[in-house]
């Protein structure tokens, strides 16, 4: 038997290869997530002061590597910008200097891999024309592909071709084989054509099984997913305009983020409470997704006409009704999930989950929101473990660190991965 | 010490054949598969795969569907005080029909979802009660009336006022009556007269269900005072209740829960508590309480009250008492009460005048009267008169009435002679009912004026004199409904709103100071800086007359019924409310229906074929019974402690099926069996004949589902023993000793945990847990538990997280109970985590037993697994939890729009297929958490309470963090407790989060070799 199995895997060695090389490509992306990551990290922590190809409150980092005599101080700037500047940097106080004497702040989360996969993605970012990711949201997941694609491309025909030229040596040396043992006079059977052979047959079933398993199952996870998704609203509102460039806080129409579970889609008075007095809208041009310019003070007439509000008269002339928006971020009823326990408890900011909010004209769907993202995050974070008193009572895990045993406190490692945190 | 055996019902105590069966299936019904083909199908393997494509691609298409386009729609302009997901918290009072419990509603977005006992009020204390816990469902019922109408037909109030006024000055001078139950409010009271008072010869008539008109009146014979004194159960170290179940339903019970569980609590280091005598015909809540319990007829309930005055010293002579149990009984009593003089109640559940005079000359020699009885602040519990309400009948009838107006009040179902009142009601040239649904009475009104719900309305209440409580509107009025007294200032040509006649009122009360109104508003009471010192009232009252008369009664026939009042149904007010019809009764665990209960000597008499396995039956014999020239027809239900030749049946059902969909035409009427005997009205009948009818009715009862199968679950010594050895109670946890110093690490193979942080632990009193059941609808009220109706029942799928097990023992006509409240145990080393294949269940670092209903596939592993019985599967979609239209079952309009709204939204439904339990009401636990952090704290002791905790009337459940040194449940499991504290199965090692603590009965001990020989025939 043992024998049959090895000659069998002798004859179809080429094939077993194939069978591999299948299996490796969709494993060959793993390199090229780097830049996907460094994409989301640099959304995440870098995106509300750095473009990558313009000036905003820092500078366009496009060749940020080449500006930087030394990687390593890059780290060091990121990790701890203060310390940089005290050594004295040349680069570094001119930097300072440059940007209004405006500290860049320390981001001593990031893991020096984490920066690698900003860097990266700066790179491959920095290296397409400006303007190219504007239309970012809605096709953000091609891009993605297209991003990844560089390496596994190359493999995936390289695998192919040498699978062909397997088959043909394969289909060749069994038809020498063949006349060999006819001019031996041995009488071999007529050979069963490649498409008949069970071997054949068999190993293309399994492959297909295979592939069409691992789209069916990543497509079964991904349902009712809506990442990137980006519905468009009643009215044009700009949280680029508002956050961004007014700099509005998230709070002032947001409240209940500090006290709630909803972070609640602020009332129309809260919004009265600005636009009874700004009626006209004086910003840069607002185009939507597909290109559309918009009118901001006709948007901001919307509002009016909603609320019952005479811009005439300043006075309110008829009853209000609400502003049905759609809604963007929605977790399957049986998720609890409390802005005010990563907000107040947590101190998260906005963009780690919502992204580079301040960015978008409109708002697009930032995560997943999927079960994996929220653990993972729930993983790495740490929690405000020295800070916030309630903690005192982990007096095994203070020890810990006190001892230096572990170097911070995971919300993971209060609980925070336990099944009846988000599911009751 | 001996193992006692404790058993549910006569079928567990033989053993039958049937009771071995259902305790070898717990799931006792063969899988619900629609084609009962496919078992028998000569191809099941086929059509098993046909059956699962279908489910897959089902499946499949139903999860593929679209995602919904959601919307998010703020308000227009956000009230101040809202925060969406944030609950705002309204001081409210419960006072329908004279039972007083000040309450805290929590609303959700501007709806009511759940009331807590007012912790403010020094009367309950923050005690609730199962119908309070359920009465924040009654404002969302589907079958109130929506809007006012005339003769049946929607009106606008505009011209339902103009059609009343005309009518009223119509009436030529005939009185005007003003029909209502007991009224707390003094104000709704000023209004009342306001209107009454335009009106000559009008008169207010107060009428209840169920009536204390008896005691009111002997208490004026007595002192002079036609009112009910304030009770001091807590001061009391002997209390004897002749019939009176204060525990369950006699006045208020909230109040004497809290009371009587001040006395009940018990520890090591100071071994006292009160003892309880109890004599009584048929099986009450407070009886099931009793240390000691003897049963009578209902016509002997004089001559026991009697015999009791004559022992305690009284100069009367008391006939004799045939039954030499309860002779020695009262003489026991008498001793203990003249033993404890001054610090001793006799309380009695009797409408009798004479009876009632008896038992305040009894007060009045054991000197209760300012130590026990408290005169200095009376209660305002009931009002109603009788005999008024008689004579408003019969001068109905002689249509010398003008107009009825009727508020809270149905003697359409009610009254005991309904049918004359209903001819009377005709003969009124105007009827108007206030009434909040289209019920018996108000269905004859031509007038239907309807009243709001008291969570949408203003009122004040004045329990007691100088207490008062207040009511405030929690959400606006959900129908076109408008407040009585608005009516009443309406037709009195007071233009003021009610809410601004109430405000004005107290306003002017509270010296003209809107911020003491505000304040007033907020705490929700307003009670004397220092409470008045108790007085007593000099006794008066013609014992010798009340004596003769009793003497004189007339003896009972054969056999004797008794009515009375189920502690969830009470006089029927409330009875459409799908929580509490559900909630299986204390005693007899039948839900959803009236019956009649029987001893199991009487059972025997009617049927030989009835035998032991009965109980196991849903289906079961219906009795004709017969009294006072009424019949009716209702399945017995075998009650052991019933007095053999007594039926008991519950008042309150039988409703008509305009009352709503929950309660019309569930069980029978009992009120037509009440006799009127010229003072006062007889919850009972001397002479009443029964016989079966040969039919049978199911009964949904749950007494029979999740067994134990005989393990030793409860543990209980009597105080005596205590007092001697206080560790003998848990003799038996000295054999875990054998696995080592440390039970918890020794007797396993897996690692220890060690729990950091906090750990979760509940700690059970089974001696002041008197099995009221306000923590099982606390916990459905709060975490979304769902009704699945009477069929669904009888099978077994009831979904109560938390039920409480009523145990007897002992004698099968005299058996001694024990409750056990029963719930997940959240075992540390769980038997349900390690079953489970998809790891829906599994362990928090807390110490909490999770379920995570979008995980779990139903296979029930786990419930076959658990060895207390506390996970319940969802047969079938309650809710409308599933993505598959029509496949909802709702039996009792709990999924209409209106009713949902009752809905915690913090806790999720569960859909068909899917395993639930007690969580611990971790939504609460999750709460409590990110307030502290958010303040940055830790965790406060007490900040964290658990639904059934914060229900309990007696604090018999105790919950917190056992890391935490200063916490109460910590200072129980390692200081207070120790002695007490056992865990249920502990033996197992399944190492429970629940604690409970031994009953502990202030009786003489039993003669060891006695109850020995006892068990014993049981075995046989």
């Amino acid at each position: 038997m043992y024998r049959r199995v090895s000659i069998l895997l002798r004859k179809h060695f080429v094939s077993v290869l194939i069978l591999c090389a299948s299996i490796v490509i969709p494993f060959s992306s793993v390199k090229a997530a780097d830049s996907a990551k460094g994409k989301a990290l640099f959304q995440t922590n870098c995106a509300s002061c750095h473009n990558v190809h313009k000036k905003l409150t820092g500078p366009a980092l496009a060749g940020v590597e080449e500006r930087w005599s030394d990687r390593k101080l890059l780290h060091q700037w990121i990790h701890n910008s203060a310390s940089v500047l005290a050594s004295g940097d040349k680069y570094a106080n001119q930097l300072f200097a440059e940007y209004n004497k405006q500290q860049m702040p320390s981001f001593a989360g990031l893991s020096d891999a984490d920066i690698d996969d900003i860097l990266e993605y700066i790179k491959v970012e920095g290296a397409k024309a400006p303007g190219g990711n504007k239309t970012a949201p809605t096709d953000g997941a091609p891009a993605a592909k297209e991003e990844g694609g560089d390496n596994s491309l190359l493999f995936g025909i390289i695998t192919l071709v040498l699978a062909v030229v397997a088959l043909i040596l394969m289909q060749i040396n069994s038809n020498l084989n063949k006349l060999a043992n006819d001019k031996e006079g041995q009488a071999t059977p007529e050979p069963v054509p490649f498409y008949r052979n069970k071997a054949y047959l068999a190993l293309i079933s399994l492959v297909l099984f295979m592939v069409g398993g691992y789209f069916l199952i990543n497509g079964a996870i991904n349902l009712g997913r809506q990442k990137d998704y980006m519905p468009e609203q009643p009215i044009f509102y700009s949280h680029k305009v508002h956050a961004g460039i007014n700099q509005i806080s998230c709070l002032y129409c947001h409240a209940g983020a500090e006290k709630s579970k909803h972070a609640m889609i602020p009332s129309e008075n809260i919004c009265m409470n600005c636009h009874k007095a700004i009626k006209e809208y004086s910003g840069p041009e607002l185009v939507t997704a597909e290109g559309k310019k918009v009118n901001g003070t006709a948007e901001i007439a919307k509002l009016y006409d909603y609320v019952g509000w005479d811009p005439e008269k300043g006075a309110y002339t008829k009853p209000g009704r609400p502003i049905e928006w759609t809604k963007i971020h929605n977790l399957p009823d049986h998720v609890y999930f409390n802005h005010s326990q990563h907000v107040v408890a947590g101190k998260q900011q906005c963009q780690t989950c919502h992204g580079a909010i301040t960015e978008m004209d409109e708002v697009h769907q930032f995560a997943d929101l999927s079960m994996g993202w929220c653990i993972n995050c729930h993983r790495t974070t740490q929690v405000q473990f020295a800070d916030n008193n309630y903690y005192s009572i982990f007096e095994k895990l203070h020890q810990q660190v006190k001892e230096g045993k572990i170097d911070s406190v995971t919300v993971e490692m209060v609980g925070g991965t336990d099944c009846q945190k988000c599911h009751y | 010490m001996e193992q006692k055996k404790y058993w549910k019902g006569l079928e567990e105590l033989h053993n039958t054949d049937a009771h071995q069966e259902i305790v070898k299936n717990e799931f006792s019904e063969e899988l619900p598969f629609e084609s009962e083909s496919l078992l028998n199908a000569t191809t099941p393997r086929r059509d098993f795969l046909k059956y699962l494509g279908f489910t897959t691609a089902a499946a499949a298409i139903a999860a593929s569907c679209e995602t919904p386009v959601r919307k998010a729609i703020p308000y227009v302009n956000k009230p101040e005080e809202i925060t969406p997901g944030v609950a705002n918290y309204y001081a409210s009072s419960y006072t329908i029909d004279g039972e007083f419990v000040p309450v805290v509603v929590k609303t959700r977005e501007g709806r009511p979802i759940k009331m807590e006992g007012n912790t403010l009020s020094t009367i309950t204390n923050g005690s609730t009660t199962a119908r309070v816990q359920g009465a924040v469902l009654s404002l969302y019922d589907t079958a109130r009336l929506r809007y006012p109408s005339i003769g049946g037909t929607e009106t606008t109030w505009a011209e339902l006022d103009k059609q009343v006024t005309a009518a009223l000055s119509g009436l030529g001078g005939a009185p005007v009556v003003l029909l209502s139950s007991t009224l707390l409010s003094p104000t709704t009271k000023k209004v009342i007269g306001e209107f009454l008072a335009k009106y000559p010869n009008s008169r207010h008539v107060v009428y209840d269900a169920v009536s204390y008109s008896g005691m009111l009146a002997a208490n004026e014979a007595s002192y002079g005072k036609r009112v009910i004194p304030s009770y001091r159960f807590d001061n009391a170290k002997v209390i004897v209740s002749l019939g009176a179940d204060f525990l369950g339903t006699w006045l208020n019970p909230a109040e004497f829960c809290d009371q009587f569980a001040k006395t009940r609590k018990i520890d090591a280091k100071k071994p006292e508590m009160s003892k309880h005598f109890v004599f009584e015909s048929t099986m009450s809540l407070t009886g099931a309480n009793a240390d000691e319990r003897y049963t009578h007829r209902p016509s002997q309930a004089g001559a026991v009250a009697l015999a009791l005055l004559a022992a305690v010293g009284g100069n009367v002579t008391a006939p004799a008492i045939a039954d030499k149990r309860v002779a020695d009984g009262i003489q026991k009593a008498a001793k203990e009460l003249k033993a404890n003089q001054g610090k001793s109640l006799v309380v009695s559940g009797s409408n009798d005048v004479n009876v009632q005079i008896i038992v305040n000359a009894i007060n009045n020699i054991i000197g209760a009267n300012g130590t026990t009885i408290d005169f200095a602040s009376p209660s305002n519990y009931r009002q109603g008169n009788d005999a008024e309400m008689a004579k408003l009948v019969a001068d109905m009838n002689a249509g010398s009435i003008g107009a009825v107006l009727v508020y809270g009040a149905n003697p359409a179902y009610d009254y005991y002679d309904a049918p004359k009142f209903v001819e009377g009601l005709k003969k009124v040239k105007l009827a108007v009912s206030f009434n909040e649904r289209n019920d018996e009475t108000t269905e004859l009104c031509k007038y239907q004026a309807p009243d709001h719900h008291f969570l949408e309305s203003w009122n004040d209440a004045e329990a007691k004199t100088g207490y008062y409580s207040f009511t405030q509107p929690t959400i606006l009025p959900l129908f076109k409904t408008r407040a009585v007294q608005d009516s009443l200032l309406t037709w009195s040509g007071n233009t003021t709103t009610w809410a601004d006649y109430l405000k004005n009122e107290w306003v002017a009360k509270l010296g003209g100071d809107q911020s003491a109104w505000d304040k007033v508003l907020q705490d929700g009471v307003i009670e004397p800086a220092t409470a008045p010192a108790l007085s007593g009232a000099s006794f008066a009252g013609d014992v010798a007359g009340a004596a003769a008369k009793i003497n004189s009664a007339k003896k009972g026939g054969t056999y004797e019924l008794v009515l009375y009042e189920k502690v969830a149904i009470g006089n029927g007010r409330l009875a459409n409310n799908p929580w509490l019809q559900e909630m299986p009764d204390p005693i007899t665990r039948a839900t959803w229906d009236n019956y009649a209960c029987i001893s199991n000597t009487l059972a025997q008499k009617f049927s030989t074929e009835l035998g032991d396995d009965y109980e196991i039956h849903v289906e079961r014999k219906v009795l004709k019974i017969k009294a006072n020239g009424k019949e009716v027809e209702l399945p017995l239900l075998i009650v052991p402690g019933i007095h053999p030749d007594v039926i008991a049946i519950a008042v309150g059902y039988g409703r008509s099926a305009n009352t709503g969909k929950a309660a019309g035409g569930i069980g029978k009427n009992a009120y037509p069996f009440v006799s009127f005997n010229g003072q006062t009205f007889d919850y009972f009948s001397t002479d009443a004949s029964v016989e079966a009818t040969g039919s049978k009715y199911p009964v949904a009862s749950t007494q029979t589902h999740n067994s134990y199968e005989g393990r030793p679950i409860v543990k209980e010594t009597t105080l005596a023993e205590f007092i001697r050895n206080p560790k003998e109670v848990n003799e038996d946890r000295n054999e875990l000793k054998k696995f080592g110093p440390d039970f918890r690490k020794d007797a396993t193979l897996y690692p220890n945990y060690e729990y950091q942080g906090i750990k979760w632990g509940m700690s059970i009193d089974l001696n002041s847990c008197f099995g009221c059941g306000a923590c099982t609808i606390a916990c459905q009220a709060e975490n979304n538990v769902s009704v699945v109706g009477k069929d669904e029942v009888a099978k077994g799928h009831e979904m109560h997280w938390l039920r409480i097990d009523r145990y007897f023992s002992g004698d099968t006509d005299n058996p001694e109970v024990v409750f056990q409240p029963m719930l997940c145990q959240h075992c540390d080393n769980a038997p349900c985590e390690n079953v489970c294949p998809v790891g829906a269940t599994n362990h928090s670092n807390e110490g909490i037993n999770q379920m995570a209903y979008n995980r779990c596939i139903g296979t029930r592993y786990c419930a076959n697994n658990c060895p207390y019985k506390v996970r319940r599967l969802n047969w079938r979609d309650w809710n409308g939890a599933d993505s598959f239209e029509n496949n909802l079952y709702d039996v009792a309009d709990m999924n209409d729009n209106l009713t949902r709204m009752v809905l915690n939204p913090d806790v999720v439904v569960r859909s068909r297929g899917v395993m639930e339990k007690c969580s611990f009401c971790v939504q609460r636990l999750q709460d409590a958490k990110l307030q502290a952090k958010k303040e940055g704290h830790p965790l406060k002791d007490g900040a964290a309470k658990t639904a059934c905790q914060q229900a309990c009337s007696a604090g018999a459940i105790v919950f917190g963090n056992v890391n935490d040194k200063n916490s109460e449940i910590f200072k129980i499991r390692n200081e207070q407790q120790t002695d007490r504290l056992y865990y249920v199965l502990e033996e197992t090692h399944t190492l429970p989060n629940i604690n409970y603590l031994a009953k502990i009965r202030n009786k003489d001990a039993a003669p060891k070799a006695e109850s020995a020989h006892h068990e014993e025939a049981h075995h046989a």
